[in-house]
């Protein structure tokens, strides 16, 4: 196919291919960016916990001024006499709970440097959530301490391997120590993973997994009414309808969380919904922009078309087929819809820089561009194509016709 | 001239109803998308005291011992910054606030027990926020002094437990005080819920939450302190505190202080009383630093807490650049509509009319479009509002079109309508009429 001609016939047509160019171009700004956003969206939402989500379930019970002993004793002798209920421990929160305990630490007593979430356990409660330790000793009773501040000054913990990273990065954390205000901690264990109750809370890159697990001795104020019940899969939606019950009946004086009280795979659901519906709204977006920009250039292109009838019989009588015209049509298209993308390219790394400022959003992955540059290449020349198909059924006595 | 026109406009729209549609629909889905999400903006960012917000100021000086001038202070106050400071009374009006998580009950209505916020306030909290009354009346300076266990419920609460009855009077139980009701609000949504806006700039845009319904239960700042001992939560603590949930001389902030100047003279006075205050606990040894003192208006303080959440500033955005591509579309249709029909127009300028009148043709026709479009526009809008109000966020119930945004919606569909026009229009008005009318 033949450019020079396509062009010098665009070059009549500056104003309305320059509108169909630039259309491409904010449409290609705009599709890299929202696909990179829901790409970013969904890639949050795809976080491991840590925890065996799909077998546990949260109880929640709110107890003023109670005793924590007795209520801790009550609620777990009510969890674990249901049926189907395979582990219950205390605990202070899970992945995707309210969060319970955020605390500055620092490696030198002096200088913070990071705000990790601290998930308190009682004995069993890392078997129960399924914590992978990949380096490291499993708690032994000496670990879980009593204390009714927050925890005892003294405290052995596992991290997560993420949260090991940061703070000595290359190195054995084990045996490692960090303190937080006057608390000292010792590094015994690495989990595979563990997020905090809020992974998405863009504390900074990486800070989804800043969290560290510590043992400690039910009661006090720290670890009381919070069990962390574990149940077959199958079971557990039974196994929380009724723990929910019998925790009511165990603990008459304290209030039963209901908004916290759930599976942990609801939560997760629940803590991602907003992320969800902006995903799902971004594809809205995208599929009306690409409609649109379709619909545009399906207007124009037919306008095109009916303006050259003559044209294209006169060249239809002098020898042109059939696939000549409807090259001629597609080729137009593509070459303005390659101006656009060459212009959108440019367009979608301000709006990426812009979005870098405003939403502290990584920069836009290269491959985008492409991947954005052939899809609207695609949608151009289907659009075209009816337009273009009706041109090229034009019969060349059109020529001979005077008007 | 203006109905010939609409006639001709009418009589051209439905020549190519396909074309036609394919404008209408792009002018209404931009302006659906767009509206929609700004209604959302307009909601989230307006100012929750009209009238009142240029004389509410949010006091701020900095306990936190590790910082230096430079920092910025604390979002709250510690329990001696903002006692000290309330009781100098310095300002017309001025109030403590607290909120902490208490157990609610009610013995006579029979129901279980809940957990809610408790809000703890200075008797001048409600004239200043010019908070609504139902029944009955804030507490007095005597009550508040005297400590008395009275409370102010919201119409929600008095709802629930007294089915909107006059309930002032009767008795609630907040853990195991009980307290008088001496009042009910009306039905009071202020947005944001401005006066427990904090921490915004740690939050990353993620701030929803401070769209939130006011709490259901106010008492008075000393009692509160004494009711819920032991429940309240810190901002930050630079130490540990002593005992959990009791704040009061724990190194932690906690307190927030709102003050109401009247005259600019006593701005900048108010000013320099928390600059004297910092520098005199400097003097004490109490504050290491001094320099960091603020008082922001309370625009001010929601602006420096950006609290528009950045997700629904990232939707409006990426509406309006959806509304541009529509726009670019409708150009670019509205040409190729407008040049088709050079003959017609060629014939109308040899018969006497000017560029002016074909020009001014051309625009009624897109406005035309625009206004039609608008309609759409509109019932999208509606349409995308009650999607907004199917989410589960803080300020879903806060979604609604304003008379003021329906006016926007018409005037954006229109202006639109006509910017996109005005390209097409020129064009079409410099249409040759002897070259067209030879092809004829």
């Amino acid at each position: 196919m033949q450019v020079a001609p396509v062009l010098a016939a665009l070059r009549r047509h500056r104003l309305a291919a320059m509108l169909i160019a630039m259309e491409i171009a904010l449409a290609c700004a705009v599709l890299c960016n929202a696909c990179f956003l829901v790409a970013e969206r969904l890639n949050s939402m795809r976080i491991d916990s840590g925890v065996d989500e799909a077998s546990l379930a949260l109880i929640h019970v709110d107890c003023d001024q109670c005793n924590g002993n007795d209520v801790n004793a009550r609620l777990e002798g009510a969890l674990r006499a249901l049926p189907g209920v395979q582990s219950v421990a205390a605990v202070n929160a899970l992945p995707f709970s309210d969060r319970a305990g955020d605390n500055g630490i620092n490696l030198d007593r002096e200088h913070y440097v990071a705000v990790p979430h601290f998930y308190l356990g009682g004995p069993g409660a890392a078997e129960t959530l399924g914590l992978r330790l990949v380096a490291g000793r499993k708690f032994i009773p000496e670990d879980f301490r009593r204390s009714d501040i927050w925890l005892s000054p003294d405290t052995s913990v596992w991290i997560s391997r993420a949260f090991a990273e940061r703070l000595w990065p290359g190195q054995d954390p084990l045996g490692k120590e960090f303190w937080s205000d006057k608390f000292h901690f010792t590094v015994v264990g690495v989990m595979d993973h563990l997020a905090r109750p809020d992974p998405s809370g863009r504390r900074g890159p990486d800070a989804s997994e800043y969290a560290v697990f510590a043992p400690t001795a039910p009661g006090g104020r720290t670890l009381t009414g919070v069990f962390a019940v574990r149940a077959a899969p199958a079971d557990l939606p039974r196994v929380l309808r009724e723990a929910r019950a019998a925790a009511q009946k165990a603990v008459p004086e304290g209030v039963l969380n209901l908004d916290q009280s759930r599976m942990v795979s609801e939560l997760r659901q629940r803590y991602f919904h907003q992320a969800r519906v902006m995903a799902s709204m971004l594809t809205g977006v995208i599929v009306a922009l690409l409609m649109v920009t379709a619909l545009g250039i399906v207007g124009l292109a037919s306008f095109w078309v009916q303006q050259r009838r003559k044209q294209i019989g006169v060249r239809r009588a002098i020898g042109a087929t059939r696939l000549d015209i409807l090259y001629y049509f597609q080729t137009e298209n593509f070459l303005i819809v390659t101006g656009g993308i060459a212009i959108g390219m440019l367009l979608a790394f301000a709006l990426n820089i812009a979005l870098m400022r405003i939403y502290e959003l990584p920069r836009l992955p290269l491959y985008y561009l492409p991947v954005g540059a052939v899809l609207l290449w695609v949608i151009g020349q289907l659009a075209v194509l009816g337009p273009a198909l009706r041109a090229a059924s034009v019969p060349p006595v059109v020529a001979t016709r005077s008007v | 001239m203006l109905g010939y026109y609409l006639d001709l406009a009418a009589r051209s729209l439905r020549r190519n109803k396909v074309l036609t549609g394919l404008m209408v629909l792009a002018i209404a889905v931009g302006i659906g998308a767009s509206m929609t999400t700004l209604t959302v903006m307009h909601l989230l960012s307006g100012d929750p005291l009209p009238g009142r917000s240029q004389h509410i100021y949010y006091a701020q000086v900095d306990a936190y011992p590790t910082h230096k001038d430079d920092a910025e202070p604390m979002d709250m106050l510690d329990y001696q910054s903002a006692m000290d400071l309330w009781s100098a009374r310095r300002a017309d009006r001025q109030t403590l606030v607290v909120e902490s998580p208490v157990k609610l009950s009610q013995p006579e209505a029979g129901t279980p027990p809940v957990m809610t916020t408790l809000l703890s306030v200075t008797p001048d909290f409600f004239p200043m926020f010019d908070v609504p009354f139902q029944y009955g009346a804030p507490w007095s300076e005597a009550d508040e002094s005297a400590r008395a266990r009275v409370a102010v419920i919201s119409d929600d609460l008095n709802q629930k437990l007294f089915a909107g009855a006059d309930s002032v009077g009767r008795t609630l139980r907040l853990r195991d005080s009980d307290v008088r009701i001496v009042g009910v609000l009306k039905p009071w949504r202020p947005s944001p819920q401005f006066y427990s806006v904090r921490g915004g700039r740690f939050a990353d845009g993620d701030t929803a939450d401070f769209y939130g319904k006011p709490e259901d239960v106010i008492t008075p700042f000393a009692s509160g302190l004494e009711i819920n001992d032991g429940n309240f939560q810190q901002f930050t603590c630079w130490h540990l505190p002593e005992r959990q949930g009791h704040l009061q001389n724990s190194p932690c902030v906690w307190l927030g202080l709102w003050v109401q100047l009247d005259a600019p003279a006593k701005v900048a006075g108010y000013r320099r009383f928390l600059a004297d205050y910092a520098a005199q606990q400097m003097a004490l040894g109490r504050f290491t630093h001094a320099g960091n003192t603020r008082l922001r208006s309370l625009m001010e303080w929601l602006d420096f807490n950006g609290v528009v959440p950045s997700d629904v500033r990232l939707q409006a955005w990426l509406a309006l650049a959806f509304l541009l591509v529509c726009l670019f579309n409708t150009v670019g249709l509205l040409l190729a509509k407008f040049l088709r029909r050079s003959g017609e127009i060629s014939v109308r300028r040899a018969l006497g009319a000017s560029r002016r009148d074909v020009f001014a043709q051309c625009l009624v026709e897109a406005g035309t479009i625009g206004l039609i479009g608008g309609i759409f526009g509109w019932l999208l809008t509606l349409v995308g509002l009650w999607l907004v109000r199917q989410q589960p966020v803080p300020y879903a119930d806060l979604a609604h079109l304003d008379t003021r945004m329906f006016l926007v919606t018409f005037t954006a569909a229109l202006g639109s309508s006509l910017l996109a026009g005005v390209l097409p229009a020129l064009r079409a008005c410099r249409v040759a009429p002897a070259l067209q009318l030879k092809t004829l």
